[in-house]
């Protein structure tokens, strides 16, 4: 195998920094975020693009992380879950979630929450069914769609609400 | 799992991606890697070399020209199901689009990337089948081109060389008073199909067919017209029975035994695809 086959320096903007790291080519995104870059928050289920517990922004766009390499991304923008809220000042859906009881075990919501984050921007307001055609990709397997699509059409009109009054401001 | 170690390029031409690709006998062009990638952490895949096409540019476009619309084969999924040409030359692309995996899959998956895997429940492959596309392929002896129905050789595998890469779809929209219909079965949305139809029709008039074009998917190895259903129409008035009659051929297209459904069943599930399909394109033509 040759250096092309070999470790390199791969530099990413995540989260609005610039992040680099030493990895194989052969390193999938959401690995890369994970073991190189200690952002654990996006997590990894099924390792072949149908769970969707992966999910991240890339340029805006919700991709599965584990079918996308690291280097694919570089000098691509990414966006994980970490940049959407904090305890204190929660994003509207980690709010929403919160308040309808939309995570059980968790482990699919990083990928819920950023995937519904272009979803509500692409579909600001949806119905339930658009909502449940949304999340058809992310799977939970505590079964919890119910409070989750409660959750999201909750978030809608909240960001609604909170686009009308940038827009007056 | 994690995906086996390969070299990796990132060609920024179709010239060196054709280079890269007839240097080595072991190559695999990554497109939106949605299947290859998934293959490659499954390790059911081994290339000793992978080739990126996605900072390839020009394999990246929507064009008119002619009568045809042409797209390139690393044109996104998503891009296709919002393009406004696509939707009002080629309506029924953004209709079988909403089926194709889910709209993350669709953010980095590619018509060439589909049409290349070749997947037999897949819907864009049964798409080019169904508009009798014309492929545009490259190798290093140059460009050729092959009517879509060349291009399946069997189960999953195309009739492309192993030095040869996808770089266009041409489409010739129809024209007149056309209707089209999508119809699919699946367990859950997003899944691949157990079967699934396409129906185009032209008509003479709003009911009488000029042509007609059905193309069942999931049900053989690879995307299949229906030939003995499209010649029931053609000429003739529709009606309902007359839909429900072409349907029923449909059944006997079927071929694919698996543990997701037997061939019997698929044939049952493409008829009733069928009619829906054509129905609604009845419909549409009807109200033209």
């Amino acid at each position: 195998m040759s250096d092309a086959a070999g470790p390199r320096l791969i530099t990413i903007s995540v989260n609005g920094e610039n992040r680099s790291a030493t990895s194989e080519p052969r390193i999938t995104l959401v690995d890369f975020l994970r073991h190189k870059l200690n952002l654990t928050g996006t997590h990894v289920g099924c390792e072949h693009g149908v769970c969707g517990a992966c999910t991240v922004l890339v340029d805006g766009l919700a991709v599965r992380g584990c079918l996308m390499l690291a280097v694919q991304a570089e000098h691509r923008n990414v966006q994980t879950v970490e940049s959407l809220g904090t305890a204190d000042a929660p994003h509207p859906l980690q709010r929403a979630f919160a308040k309808h009881h939309a995570l059980q075990c968790g482990y699919c919501t990083p990928g819920m929450l950023i995937s519904l984050v272009q979803f509500l921007r692409d579909v600001p307001s949806p119905t339930e069914e658009e909502v449940r055609e949304a999340i058809s990709g992310n799977l939970c397997r505590c079964t919890g769609y119910h409070n989750i699509v409660k959750a999201a059409l909750d978030a809608a009109v909240e960001l609604q609400d909170a686009s009308a009054k940038n827009a007056h401001a | 799992m994690k995906p086996p170690v390969f070299e990796y390029f990132a060609p920024r031409t179709l010239l060196e991606a054709v280079s890269l690709l007839s240097s080595h006998d072991n190559a695999r062009l990554l497109a939106g890697g949605q299947s290859l990638m998934a293959m490659l952490n499954m390790r059911f895949v081994f290339p000793d070399r992978v080739i990126d096409l996605n900072r390839v540019p020009e394999l990246d476009f929507i064009d008119e020209r002619d009568n045809a619309v042409v797209v390139g084969a690393m044109t996104r999924q998503r891009t296709l199901q919002r393009s406004e040409v696509i939707a009002a030359k080629l309506p029924v692309i953004p209709k079988a689009l909403r089926y194709v995996g889910h709209f993350q899959t669709r953010n980095r998956g590619t018509i060439g990337g589909s049409l290349c895997q070749l997947d037999p429940a897949a819907e864009l492959p049964a798409i080019a089948m169904a508009y009798d596309a014309t492929l545009l392929i490259t190798g290093p002896a140059g460009d050729r081109t092959i009517p879509f129905d060349q291009f399946p050789l069997m189960y999953m595998t195309s009739s492309l060389a192993p030095e040869e890469i996808l770089t266009s779809i041409s489409f010739t929209p129809w024209q007149g008073i056309v209707g089209t219909g999508f119809a699919e079965f699946s367990r859950r949305h997003g899944d691949f199909a157990i079967a699934g139809a396409i129906a185009l029709l032209e008509g003479e008039g709003r009911d009488t067919v000029r042509r007609a074009s059905i193309t069942l998917f999931g049900v053989s190895e690879a995307p299949k017209r229906a030939d003995q259903a499209e010649k029931l129409l053609k000429g003739q008035r529709l009606t309902p029975q007359l839909i429900e009659d072409a349907a029923q051929l449909c059944s006997a297209c079927s071929t694919l035994d698996d543990t997701y459904g037997s061939a019997r069943y698929r044939g049952h599930v493409a008829a009733t695809m069928a009619k829906k399909a054509l129905t609604e394109a009845f419909g549409e033509m009807d109200r033209k």
